[in-house]
C-alpha cells in the first residue's frame, strides 16, 4: 500500500474503532444542549409514556419525524448493544454521502 | 428523553426555523460553489474521511457534570483540516446523515442546527485559526495549541447561537437570561473537552501527513482573495 493510502485506510479504521467500540463507553447523560432545554421541567410518567411538566425549553419538543428509523437513536431496530452496529453505518454512509460529494465537486486537470 | 445530541423539533417556532432554514440553505449553496476551488484528487478524499470521522467522534458523549455531558461539535476541527468552505459542508452532511437516518436533531430544526454548528461553528473555529496561524505554522506544538483555542471558541459562541435563536422565536417558558448562563456555562466546560479532541486529531495528522492540513497550506500573510 502506498504511504498515502495507508493514511486514508489509517483515519477509517480510527473512526471506525470509535463509532463500532468506543461508542459503547460514551457517557448517556443528557448533552449540554439537552440539558439546558430540559431545566426547569420534571419528567413524570403519563399514560402515553414520558411527559414533561414545568417551565423549561423542551415543553415543547415534539418526537423526531424519523423516529421510526431502524437506525434511531443509535441502534438496529432498538436493540440492547447495538450502538457499534448502528455507529459503523453511520460511519459508512457518511463516507459515501460525503465522499461521493466531495469527489463530484473536486477540479479536474492539471492543476494551475 | 431519548438519545439526542441536537435541536429537536418544536423548541423554537416554526417562522424562526424556516428563516434559519433558508439561511442555511443559502450559505451552504454558496459553500458548494467555493468549496471546489479547495477540493482536488488529493484532498477530496481527505474531507470525506473527515466527515465520517467527525460523524464518529460525535457520538462519544463524554462526562461534564454530574448528570450532563457533551460531545465534539467538530467545526476547528474541520476549518483546520479541510478548509471552512468544504469544512462546513462536511458538519451539514454529518446533521442530514444524523437527523434523517438517526432521528437525532429534528428535520425542521435541522436548518437551526446547520446554522449553529456548520456555519456557526466552523466559520469561527477558522477565524481563530487563521488570525493565529503564525503560531500554528511555527511548530506542531504551536499547531496543536491553535486548535485547542479555536475548538474552545468554536463551540462557546455556537451555543450562543442557539441562544439568540431561542431569543428570536423560543416555544418553551424558560427565561432568556437562565438560558444564556446555562449555555454559556456548560459550553465553556464542553469547549475544554473539544479543544482536546481537535488539538489530538489536528496534532496527529501534522505528525503523520502535514501537507494534508488546510491551515498549514495557507500563506503565512494574505495575499489576494481571503478564503
Amino acid at each position: 500500500m502506498s504511504a498515502p493510502a495507508r493514511f486514508y485506510v489509517g483515519f477509517l479504521v480510527v473512526a471506525l474503532l470509535v463509532a463500532g467500540g468506543l461508542s459503547y463507553f460514551a457517557s448517556s447523560a443528557p448533552d449540554g444542549l439537552d440539558t439546558v432545554a430540559l431545566n426547569g421541567c420534571q419528567t413524570v410518567q403519563a399514560a402515553g409514556g414520558e411527559e414533561l411538566t414545568g417551565e423549561c425549553i423542551a415543553r415543547n419538543a415534539t418526537d423526531h419525524a424519523t423516529a421510526g428509523s431502524p437506525l434511531a437513536d443509535y441502534s438496529l431496530f432498538g436493540g440492547d448493544g447495538t450502538v457499534g452496529a448502528a455507529g459503523i453505518i453511520g460511519v459508512l454512509v457518511t463516507l459515501v454521502v460525503a465522499g461521493g460529494l466531495f469527489w463530484l465537486l473536486r477540479r479536474r486537470g492539471a492543476r494551475t | 428523553m431519548t438519545v439526542a445530541m441536537h435541536m429537536s423539533d418544536g423548541l423554537v417556532n416554526a417562522p424562526t426555523s424556516l428563516a434559519f432554514g433558508l439561511l442555511a440553505v443559502l450559505v451552504l449553496a454558496v459553500a458548494v460553489s467555493r468549496a471546489r476551488a479547495d477540493l482536488d484528487d488529493r484532498t477530496a478524499p481527505m474531507a470525506g474521511l473527515v466527515t465520517a470521522f467527525v460523524f464518529a467522534v460525535q457520538m462519544i458523549n463524554f462526562p461534564i457534570l454530574p448528570g450532563a455531558s457533551g460531545h465534539l461539535l467538530g467545526g476547528a476541527l474541520v476549518a483546520i483540516l479541510v478548509g471552512p468552505w468544504v469544512g462546513s459542508l462536511c458538519i451539514a452532511i454529518v446533521l442530514v446523515v444524523q437527523s434523517i437516518l438517526f432521528a437525532d436533531g429534528g428535520l425542521t430544526a435541522l436548518g437551526l442546527n446547520v446554522t449553529n454548528m456548520a456555519i456557526v461553528g466552523v466559520f469561527t473555529g477558522y477565524l481563530v485559526a487563521r488570525s493565529l496561524r503564525g503560531l500554528a505554522r511555527r511548530s506542531r506544538g504551536g499547531l496543536v495549541a491553535v486548535a485547542f483555542v479555536a475548538a474552545f471558541a468554536n463551540t462557546v459562541v455556537a451555543a450562543l447561537a442557539f441562544v439568540v435563536e431561542y431569543a428570536v422565536g423560543g416555544a418553551g417558558g424558560a427565561g432568556l437570561a437562565t438560558v444564556f448562563a446555562l449555555m454559556v456555562g456548560l459550553h465553556a466546560l464542553i469547549g475544554i473537552g473539544e479543544g482536546l479532541i481537535t488539538a489530538a486529531t489536528v496534532g496527529a495528522v501534522a505528525g503523520t501527513r502535514p501537507d494534508l492540513i488546510y491551515l498549514l497550506r495557507q500563506p503565512a500573510r494574505v495575499t489576494g482573495s481571503a478564503a
